[in-house]
């Protein structure tokens, strides 16, 4: 299987494990001769920074949970003994806390290449789908997380957000209690948020198995969106060359990462939730972390309890419908001159959503973030079905090399 | 574009650009490994640091004990960085009999004298040196022992009334840890 120039060099012992276990020509076939479109952009870049992003926050999160104690008396206190007592704790918990903003920045990226290169189409529906799941549960574990240090945005958040589960008619309220294990956000809560916030990151471990066994089945999408396994000529093995511009990209991505850690550790958070969980008193303004703010958006945007929760949780599962909703054969925007269009001012509707979840609801606001709400389901189940349809694509090169090549023809 | 190409082995490139470019390949991509890996290792530092004792942990480390209260013949335990330190009263004939010993006999040879400061206190950590249980003798009625010292319960370890291991598995006499004399009837541990 290993014969391509690209295999390592053999030797005795590999070769004995490999004949009875053969995860080195695994290896080799997934992570060396892997063919690789040759036209990817740094877009493409940031899956596997989100899969690094996935091991520094399992990893700082392990280390966390040494010092750390889930109980309403004394996980506040825990979270400052790491922060003052333990040997690099404000470190660890630093890279933890910053981490979380950065996993969601680069998975937000890498949706948005999905969503402008048409990375969701046929054959890639499922892959879509798990990657789906990965930002359901990351934003699961995220606001489970957020709950551990018992500041009062922990508490408070924690209320609001398990209150959704109350607009659900009839059972509603028995099952915020069941949720809650007593009759408020309390120590039963903070334990079951603790052993919960602990597991899922494995789940999602799982997950990104999966997507990479979707993602290796066809290969990378490509910024052409045309099928590079037509024409040798469109793939390269993926070591060297996206190994080393992963690796570039992930120097790049460190810094930035880096730079909030150790100079604006703190930019991304609440200044309230270094109080501690007071049961008794609601901070003047509840809001999400930055990466729920859209969402958080589109529930405050609808008048009625139940409507709201219903129009958030299906901001998110509207996304698992796109591969039907965009009709479209062709997969770049760039062959799709409406699409790319609208592409833009979605992104700019989400960007707007964002900003409103974050302002006082009332007046302009959330004026502005109920034009914005109805704007994203618009986009999707009026706008995308009609450009689909009714857009006529440019004309799609043969292959990747095709326009290369025409292009040195013509110089 | 040749498939060899990606490969960093000179031998691998037929066509290659000439000598100078793959020394100048190879010089980067030896640099860039290594500036990689030292940094990686550099970041598990954090890491396996955390996981020594905290700061509230050492500055809980020492403890001042009031001895006034303990009798002659008298054996107390204290807790000292969660372990048991045994803070022994000894009468004369414990200090004649640890004192009468053949040094050149003992397992772990040590003079009764280097193991105490003032005669009558023997202060040690109540760890047996074999597998770390906590010997018996420290109360009315526990063995102690064919020494009169003290007797771990676990493998039959046996200590004399300077704490030095006499006879069973353990290598070494009970440790005895840094302290000091406050004044005549406190002392501080660690």
């Amino acid at each position: 299987m290993s014969t391509s120039s690209n295999a390592p060099k053999k030797n005795g012992i590999v070769e004995w494990i490999d004949y009875r276990l053969p995860i080195f020509t695994f290896m080799n076939h997934e992570l060396r001769e892997y063919p690789t479109p040759k036209n990817l952009n740094y877009w493409w870049n940031f899956g596997s920074l989100a899969g690094i992003m996935l091991v520094v926050m399992i990893l700082t999160g392990i280390f966390l949970a040494m010092n750390y104690t889930a109980h309403v008396d004394y996980a506040f206190n825990s979270v400052e003994h790491i922060m003052r007592d333990v040997n690099y704790g404000w470190l660890i918990r630093y890279i933890h806390m910053n981490g979380a903003s950065m996993f969601f920045l680069v998975v937000y990226i890498h949706i948005f290449r999905g969503l402008y290169y048409g990375s969701y189409k046929p054959p890639r529906e499922l892959l879509w789908w798990l990657g789906l799941v990965i930002l359901v549960l990351m934003m699961a574990t995220a606001f489970l997380g957020y709950v551990l240090p018992w500041g009062q945005m922990s508490f408070w958040g924690a209320t609001v957000i398990t209150n959704l589960f109350s607009a659900i008619p009839l059972v509603g309220d028995p099952i915020v209690t069941w949720l809650w294990g007593g009759f408020s956000v309390a120590n039963p809560t903070l334990n079951r948020f603790f052993s919960l916030h602990y597991l899922l990151p494995f789940i999602i471990v799982g997950v990104v198995m999966l997507h990479l066994v979707a993602l290796h089945t066809h290969g990378s999408n490509n910024p052409l969106g045309v099928d590079h396994k037509k024409n040798p000529k469109d793939s390269i093995p993926f070591h060297p060359y996206y190994t080393v511009k992963d690796m570039f990209g992930l120097g790049v991505f460190l810094v930035i990462y880096a730079g909030f850690i150790f100079f604006a550790p703190n930019f991304f958070g609440e200044p309230v939730n270094y109080v501690m969980a007071n049961p008794l008193q609601t901070p003047a303004a509840i809001v999400p972390e930055w990466y729920l703010l859209p969402f958080y958006a589109i529930l405050r945007s609808i008048p009625d309890k139940l409507a709201g929760v219903i129009a958030m949780f299906g901001a998110i599962f509207i996304l698992f419908l796109l591969p039907w909703l965009d009709s479209s054969k062709v997969r770049s925007a760039t062959f799709r001159p409406i699409y790319k269009q609208l592409f833009w001012i979605f992104l700019a509707d989400c960007l707007v959503l964002g900003w409103a979840g974050a302002q006082h609801p009332e007046g302009a606001p959330l004026l502005i973030g109920r034009l914005a709400a109805a704007y994203y389901f618009v986009h999707f189940l009026v706008l995308l079905p009609l450009v689909s349809k009714y857009e006529k694509p440019r004309p799609l090169p043969e292959s990747i090399s095709t326009p290369v090549l025409a292009k040195t023809e013509k110089a | 574009m040749s498939e060899s190409a990606g490969t960093s082995a000179p031998h691998d490139h037929p066509h290659g650009h000439g000598s100078e470019g793959e020394t100048r390949r190879d010089f980067l991509a030896l640099a860039a490994t290594a500036f990689a890996g030292i940094g990686a290792a550099v970041a598990l530092w954090p890491f396996i640091d955390s996981m020594n004792p905290a700061a509230d942990t050492l500055a809980l480390s020492s403890i001042d004990v009031d001895i006034a209260p303990i009798a002659v013949g008298q054996r107390v335990t204290v807790k000292w960085r969660g372990k048991p330190v045994f803070i022994d009263h000894r009468t004369k004939q414990q200090i004649d009999e640890a004192r009468a010993v053949n040094i050149a006999e003992l397992r772990d040879p040590q003079k009764d004298e280097d193991r105490v400061q003032k005669d009558e206190w023997l202060i040690m950590v109540g760890v047996c040196t074999h597998l770390g249980c906590i010997p018996l003798g420290q109360k009315q009625g526990d063995p102690v022992g064919e020494f009169g010292g003290w007797f771990c319960p676990c493998h039959g370890s046996q200590y004399d009334t300077s704490g030095r291991i006499r006879k069973g598995p353990a290598p070494l006499n009970l440790p005895v840890p840094s302290y000091k004399f406050l004044t005549d009837t406190s002392v501080s541990i660690g």
